[in-house]
């Protein structure tokens, strides 16, 4: 069972970010399971999500305490609280910001170097979106970096999620940030 | 037909499969999505031949379910909460009256303080409202359970709540198998009334009963209830017939064969448990679970059969009795007596505490090897409360 959990603020769509992720699992004939932290949900405040996916059928419904990826949605949160709490080792970082890990503060000894990564998801939806909303954009670059799930399922599930216009341009803005990544791993490697 | 979707668009839609006429519900979380789902499908014209009411309160949701369901119509309502609260006088009039009217509890606590997350409070303080109780332990079951509520509820002309876990599951968005119109009408008949209201051939229904018969109409609803329990466990035989799945029925055991503790609970936290029970199966610790899908009727019989093996009992309870304990812990005792078996209960999860796997084990652990109280609340933050209760008495 792969466990993500997903730290933004109230509009920036980190429910929809969990319910993507799940279609996708479910596109590629995975059990999927999306849920929501179910606060009172207002706009900018801290707001959390969950997903699982497994190749069995899930069963557990408790919050996902110790997660294999986080996907940070709002880099402002690393302030506020410890997102990174209870990562399993070598678990996986998505942070969207355009700062860089040093200017973020995040210290060597918190996570692991080589499985965090740092994407600009929010610049890249102002440019196809015109919007500041950088969920899905977050989900292309985490299908890229963790392979967990196809760029074709994302792109299909926000297919399914949206409206044809706003899908269009969200699918442009992840595949984007899948080949960013991927563009961002071969330079590493 | 598979979807991935959200627990309370799956619920509106095996609802809209079962054809009801009228339904009539009030919005309030978490069982919004559930309405909401259901008056969309009614507007778009998808769910022909059913009226969908709007009222401005929960009381005047019920009464309108009753009205609806006294003409013979198929009625739906769903509520949660305060909401539940507020529609109290007319739901012990529904089973009072007999009428079949299936209503969705999307599980959650009691004010105040005012709280809108998960607990069975609100469907536990209707335990004796006449109405049967039936708990889902995951959204396939409940989807399952609507289908097999309307037909239970209108085989005995009695009202059935189904509860769902809110948030938990009304929130959860997952692979459901959501039956169509044609499965459900191949397994639920088409509603036959007992009586009807009805102009061209007036009856009353709901008259004053006097002193003289009051007794016996109680007793009859008393017998009745216990009555369905056969019918509640034929629903899930045919279900499964029909759907080839395990939904519903009285209980639910899971690996309790020769298991020295046995943990009762009712709905979605069973599916944490049993992950947990798998675990510690593995490492040797004999337990295993029965998940009590009807709490009303209760199972006693089954129940006593299923744990009259083992040494200990634990009831997990999402709600409580103030200045006792346990709910449900006092039919289970009822169903252990002269077994000779240790109970204890733990009460978890109220307004929305997660009930964490490591919690509940640490809990268990203790229990199997060295004993716990006989109530225990769960991850309970024991010295603020202590503090607090000594500066109270202090100041009385």
């Amino acid at each position: 069972m792969f466990q993500i959990r997903i730290h933004g603020r109230g509009g920036q769509g980190v429910v929809t970010a969990a319910e993507l992720l799940a279609q996708a699992g479910f596109s590629e004939k995975k059990h999927a399971q999306a849920f929501p932290s179910f606060g009172s949900e207002r706009t900018g405040a801290p707001v959390v999500a969950f997903c699982r996916i497994s190749e069995n059928s899930i069963r557990a419904r408790e919050p996902i305490s110790h997660p294999d990826a986080l996907i940070v949605q709002d880099a402002t949160l690393l302030r506020q609280i410890d997102v990174f709490a209870g990562l399993v080792p070598n678990g996986y970082v998505l942070i969207n910001s355009k700062s860089t890990r040093e200017e973020l503060g995040i210290s060597d000894g918190v996570i692991s170097n080589s499985r965090t990564l740092i994407v600009p998801a929010t610049e890249i939806a102002m440019e196809h979106l015109g919007k500041p909303v950088p969920n899905a954009v977050l989900l292309g670059a985490f299908s890229a970096f963790t392979e967990m799930i196809s760029i074709e399922s994302v792109v299909n599930s926000i297919n399914e999620k949206f409206k044809p216009k706003v899908a269009q341009s969200n699918a442009k803005a992840a595949q984007e940030a899948f080949d960013y990544v991927k563009k961002m791993v071969a330079a590493n490697a | 037909m598979l979807k991935q979707v959200e627990g309370s668009r799956a619920v509106a839609e095996v609802v809209a499969a079962c054809r009801p006429e009228v339904i009539c519900a009030y919005p309030i979380s978490p069982q919004t999505h559930i309405v909401e789902g259901l008056s969309q499908l009614v507007k778009n014209g998808d769910l022909l031949g059913c009226e969908f009411i709007n009222v401005e309160s929960e009381f005047s949701a019920m009464s309108v379910a009753i009205g609806a369901s006294a003409t013979g119509a198929r009625t739906y309502t769903a509520t949660a909460s305060q909401g539940l609260l507020y529609m109290v006088e007319a739901v012990y009039n529904a089973s009072g009256l007999g009428l079949p009217i299936v209503m969705t509890i999307a599980n959650r606590a009691i004010g105040g303080p005012i709280n809108i997350w998960n607990d069975h409070s609100d469907s536990m303080s209707q335990r004796d409202s006449g109405w049967i109780q039936l708990y889902a332990e995951s959204n396939q079951e409940a989807v399952d359970l609507h289908v097999q509520a309307f037909r239970i509820a209108e085989e005995m002309s009695l009202p059935v709540m189904v509860c769902m876990d809110g948030f938990i599951l009304t929130h959860a968005f997952e692979e459901i198998d959501i039956p169509t119109q044609d499965e459900v009408g191949a397994y639920l008949p088409t509603f036959r009334p007992r009586q009807v209201l009805d102009p061209g051939d007036p009856v009353s229904i709901g008259a004053m009963v006097g002193p003289e018969a009051f007794m016996e109409v109680k007793y009859m609803a008393h017998a009745r209830m216990i009555e369905s329990a056969d019918h509640i466990a034929r629903a899930a035989i045919d279900f499964k017939e029909a759907f080839g799945r395990d939904s519903g029925g009285l209980v639910r055991s899971y690996k309790i064969e020769r298991a020295q503790t046995v943990v009762i609970a009712l709905g979605s936290i069973l599916g944490t448990l049993k992950d947990l029970i798998d675990q510690m199966q593995d490492e040797g610790i004999s337990i295993g679970v029965v998940g009590i899908t009807s709490f009303r009727p209760f199972p006693v019989n089954e129940l006593r059969d299923a744990l009259k093996n083992c040494k200990r009992v634990i009831v997990l309870e999402k709600a409580f009795q103030t200045g006792i304990g346990g709910i449900v812990t006092e039919d289970v005792d009822r169903s252990l007596r002269g077994l000779g078996v240790e109970r204890s209960t733990l009460i978890a999860g109220l307004g929305g505490r997660p009930i964490s796997t490591q919690s509940l084990r640490s809990y268990l652990v203790k229990a199997i090897d060295s004993g716990v109280e006989e109530l225990t609340f769960l991850d309970l933050e024991i010295d603020t409360v202590e503090s607090e209760l000594a500066r109270e008495r202090n100041s009385r």
